[in-house]
C-alpha cells in the first residue's frame, strides 16, 4: 500500500474570526494527483495557506497530519524544508532580490547538505528554464517584479521542480495562461517524478486535460461536496456547481 | 554593545610624551596653543597654521546646529576630546577591551583572526599595506598623485594650497571649522588630464579604516577628462575608542572629468560621525557619491554637489541602516548653479529596533540656469514599531525652466513577503534578510564586490538580530 503524505480530518480554520474551512477530511497518498475545483470565495487557497502554516489562518479544530506526523509543530519554512511546496496564486514581488541568487538560495535552504553544488546547480537550471521555455535573462531579474501573470506562474513552476518536493500545492497555476503557456507549465508538472504527490487547485477543467488527476474534489463553502474521478471535473465544467448545492 | 563600547572608551588613557619613544598625545580639550602645535610638530608652511588658528577661532565661536539631533549633539564633549595623536603602534587597544558584540560579528563575517586585531584597533600594521605600496606604484607611473593629505601638503603644496578650503570653507559649518582647526590623515589624490584610473581606488578594503583618522581631510582632483573612483571606509565593524570621527572631503572635477567616491561606514556605536563632503563640478564633469552608513551613534551627513558648469551632472546614492539607539541623519545637496545639468539623487533608509533615520536633503536651482533636471526618490523602510524615519526635502528652484522629481515613501515588510519567502524554506530572520539586501541592492550593485559581500552578510546578521 502506498504511504500516506497528508491526512487532513475534520479540519476547521478561521480567517479574522470567520468560518472559512468547514470540517474538510482528505487523504492524500504518495504519488497520487489531486485537483481541487471550486468557485471563487469558496475556501481553496485559504486550504493551501493552513497547509503551509500562513499566521493569519486559525486551525479552529480537526488535525492536519503530514507523513505521519502533526504539522502544527513545523513553522512554515520547517514546511518547506519536510518537501512541501506551494505555488502561489498570487507570488510576492521581492524587489532587489535576483532570481539567480534568490533560487540557489532556496534550494540550498530546502535541501541543505543534500544540495548539489554549484556546478550541478547550474546545469540542473538550464535544463528546467529551457524545458519550461525561459529565457536566461530571468536569471537577473528581481524575484516577481514586474513580472507578467504567466512570468510568474513559469518562476512557480520552476521552483518547485527545483526544489524536488514531496507534497506540491498548486494554488491556480493555470490561470491567466494562454494556451501555449497552458502546455508548457503541464509539462513541466508532468516532468516530476511519479512519486511526488500533488494537490492541484483550479476553477477550470483544461488544466485537468494535460494534467491526469487521480481524485477531484469540488468544493463549495469550505466543504468537498463531491469527490470522485476524473470524470467529476468533466461534469463540473459542464453542468457547473449549482446542482451540488443543497 | 553600548556598554561594552562604554566600558573601552572610560579606559582611554592620554597624556604627553616624548617624540622619541614615538607615541606624541596631547592632552584632552582644545585651544589656540594645541592648534598651533599641531601645525608646528608636522613642519606645516606658515600659510596652513594660518588657517588653522583662523578655523579654531571660528569653531570656538561657531554655535551648534540646531538640526538633526540637538540632544545628541549638545551631549558632545569637546574638552574630552583629544585633538591629536600619533604613534608608531598606531592607536592601539588592547583586545580584551574590544566588545563581544564586535567580535562575534568579525566571526560570524569569517575574518581571519590578525584582520581581527588590527580591525578592533589591536594592531596596527596589517600586511595588506603591501598591496597599498604596490598599487600606488601602478599610480605612478600614470602620474597619479596619490598620498596621505599630510604628506601631500609635503611634497605638493602648490597644489594643496590652490584647492584646500576651496570646496568646503571652514567658515561652512562648525564640524567643517573644527576639522580644519585640527585635521590630520586622509587622501590626497592628483589625476592628471586625460587619465583614467581604471582599479578603484581604495583606501584600503581593511588597511583604510587605521586611516579613516578622527579628522582626516581628504582632497581630490580630477583634470580635465580624467576620471577615478575612490572608496574609503570598511563594511566590518570599525572599533574605535574615539568618540568624535569629523572628516572633511573636497572633490573637484575638472572639465570633462568623472568623480565617483563611495563611502561605506559602520564605527562603532559610540561613535558621533559628522562629515562634510562636498564636490564642485566644472562643464560636462561627473560628480557621484555613493555613501552608506551602517554604524555611529549619530551620523550627520549630506554629501553635496555644487553644479558649476554647464552641463555637469551630480548623483547622491546612499543608504543608511539605523538601529538601537542609532540616528543616521543623512542625504544629499545638489546647487544647480549652471544651465543644462542634472543630478539624482536615490536614498535608502531601514530602521529596526527603535533606531532612526532621516532623510535631509536640499535641490537649489539658481535663476541663472536653464533646464536642469533633477530625481529625488527617498524610500524607507521601518521594521518595527518602535523604530522612526523622517523626510525633509527643501527645494529652492528660482528658475522656471526646471523638470523636477521627487518621490518619497516608507514602506514595512509585508507578511505576504516574509510568508512567499518562509514557503521556500527560508527562517523567517533570512527572510528578513533577504528582503533588507534586495532594498538595499540599488546601493549594493554599485560597490566592489568585496564590499557588496559582506555588507550583505552584515544586514543578513543584523536581521538574525545576532548583532547587539
Ligand atoms: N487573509 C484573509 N483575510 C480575510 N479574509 C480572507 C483571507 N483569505 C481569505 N479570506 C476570505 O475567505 C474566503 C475564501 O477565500 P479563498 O480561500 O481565497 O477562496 P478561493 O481561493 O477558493 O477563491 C473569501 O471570502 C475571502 O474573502
Ligand atoms: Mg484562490
Amino acid at each position: 500500500m502506498a504511504e500516506e503524505v497528508l491526512r487532513l480530518s475534520d479540519l476547521h480554520v478561521s480567517v479574522e474570526g470567520t468560518e472559512i474551512i468547514k470540517g474538510l477530511s482528505l487523504v492524500i497518498n504518495q504519488g497520487e494527483v489531486h485537483a481541487i475545483m471550486g468557485r471563487n470565495g469558496s475556501g481553496k487557497s485559504t486550504l493551501a495557506n493552513v497547509l503551509m502554516g500562513h499566521p493569519a489562518y486559525e486551525i479552529t479544530s480537526g488535525e492536519i497530519y503530514y507523513q505521519g506526523k502533526p504539522l502544527v509543530d513545523l513553522e512554515v519554512h520547517e514546511r518547506a524544508r519536510a518537501g512541501m511546496f506551494l505555488s502561489f496564486q498570487y507570488p510576492s514581488a521581492i524587489p532587489g532580490v535576483q532570481v539567480g541568487n534568490f533560487l540557489r538560495k532556496s534550494v540550498n535552504s530546502v535541501q541543505g547538505e543534500s544540495a548539489l553544488s554549484a556546478r550541478e546547480f547550474r546545469v540542473e537550471l538550464k535544463q528546467r528554464m529551457e524545458l519550461l521555455s525561459m529565457d536566461k535573462t530571468f536569471l537577473s531579474r528581481y524575484v516577481n517584479d514586474g513580472f507578467s501573470g504567466g512570468e510568474k506562474k513559469r518562476l512557480e513552476i520552476l521552483q518547485m521542480l527545483l526544489l524536488q518536493p514531496k507534497l506540491a500545492i498548486l494554488d491556480e497555476t493555470d490561470s491567466g495562461l494562454d494556451i501555449d503557456a497552458l502546455k508548457v507549465v503541464s509539462e513541466g508538472i508532468n516532468s516530476m517524478p511519479s512519486q511526488t504527490s500533488s494537490l492541484i487547485i483550479t476553477h477550470y477543467q483544461r488544466l485537468l486535460d494535460y494534467v491526469k488527476p487521480d481524485f477531484v474534489h469540488a468544493m463549495i463553502d469550505g466543504n468537498f461536496v463531491k469527490s470522485g474521478g476524473p470524470e467529476l471535473a468533466i461534469e463540473l465544467e459542464e453542468k457547473g456547481y449549482d446542482w451540488l448545492e443543497v | 554593545m553600548n556598554d561594552d563600547a562604554q566600558d573601552a572608551v572610560g579606559d582611554y588613557r592620554y597624556g604627553f610624551h616624548d617624540p622619541e619613544d614615538s607615541t606624541i598625545r596631547f592632552d584632552k580639550g582644545l585651544t589656540e596653543q594645541v592648534v598651533r602645535d599641531i601645525s608646528e610638530l608636522k613642519n606645516e608652511p606658515e600659510w596652513m597654521t594660518d588657517i588653522r588658528v583662523k578655523a579654531y577661532r571660528h569653531f570656538a565661536e561657531r554655535v551648534m546646529p540646531d538640526w538633526g539631533n540637538c540632544e545628541m549633539l549638545n551631549a558632545i564633549d569637546f574638552d574630552a576630546i583629544t585633538y591629536f595623536l600619533r604613534s608608531s603602534k598606531g592607536t592601539e587597544s588592547d583586545w580584551d577591551d574590544v566588545p563581544e558584540a564586535i567580535k562575534n560579528t568579525f566571526d560570524r563575517l569569517g575574518i581571519p583572526e590578525a584582520e581581527q586585531k588590527w580591525l578592533g584597533g589591536v594592531t596596527a600594521q596589517y600586511e595588506s599595506e603591501a598591496v597599498y605600496h604596490s598599487l600606488r606604484d601602478d599610480l605612478e607611473q600614470q602620474g597619479v598623485l596619490f598620498f596621505d593629505m599630510d604628506s601631500g601638503l609635503r611634497e605638493h603644496p602648490e597644489i594643496v594650497k590652490k584647492y584646500f578650503c576651496s570646496v568646503v570653507p571652514y567658515s561652512d559649518n562648525k564640524f567643517a571649522a573644527l576639522n580644519t582647526a585640527v585635521w590630520s590623515g586622509g587622501s590626497f589624490i592628483y589625476v592628471p588630464k586625460g587619465v583614467h584610473v581604471e582599479m578603484p581606488i581604495q583606501a584600503y578594503f581593511r588597511i583604510n579604516a587605521k586611516n579613516m583618522g578622527q579628522f582626516e581631510r581628504t582632497l581630490i582632483i580630477a583634470d580635465e577628462g580624467s576620471s577615478i573612483h575612490y572608496v574609503e571606509g570598511c563594511t566590518a565593524p570599525t572599533y574605535s575608542t574615539e568618540s568624535l570621527h569629523s572628516a572633511v572631503v573636497e572633490l573637484i572635477a575638472m572639465e570633462g572629468a568623472t568623480i565617483r567616491y563611495s563611502t561605506v561606514q559602520n564605527w562603532s556605536v559610540n561613535v558621533y560621525n559628522l562629515v562634510t563632503k562636498r564636490g564642485i563640478a566644472h562643464k560636462n564633469s561627473t560628480i557621484e557619491w555613493v555613501d552608506g552608513n551602517i554604524g555611529s551613534k549619530l551620523t550627520m551627513k549630506y554629501p553635496a554637489v555644487i553644479l558649476k558648469g554647464e552641463g555637469s551632472h551630480a548623483e547622491v546614492i546612499s543608504v543608511a541602516y539605523s538601529g538601537s539607539g542609532q540616528h543616521q541623519d543623512a542625504g544629499a545637496k545638489i546647487h544647480h548653479l549652471a544651465s543644462n545639468t542634472t543630478s539624482r539623487i536615490l536614498s535608502k533608509s531601514i530602521c529596526k529596533n527603535g533606531g532612526r533615520s532621516s532623510y535631509r536633503g536640499l535641490l537649489q536651482v539658481s535663476p541663472k540656469a536653464q533646464n536642469c533636471r533633477s530625481k529625488i526618490v527617498c524610500d524607507a523602510l521601518v521594521l518595527d514599531e518602535d523604530s522612526q524615519s523622517d523626510t525633509y526635502p527643501t527645494m529652492e528652484v528660482a528658475n522656471s525652466s526646471a523638470d523636477l522629481e521627487h518621490e518619497a515613501s516608507v514602506s514595512k515588510v509585508s507578511s505576504d513577503q516574509l510568508f512567499y519567502l518562509m514557503c521556500r524554506g527560508h527562517s523567517e530572520d533570512e527572510a528578513m534578510g533577504l528582503i533588507v539586501n534586495g532594498f538595499f541592492e540599488p546601493f549594493t550593485r554599485e560597490l566592489p564586490m568585496e564590499y557588496a559581500v559582506e555588507l550583505n552578510r552584515l544586514l543578513q546578521l543584523e536581521m538574525e538580530g545576532s548583532i547587539g
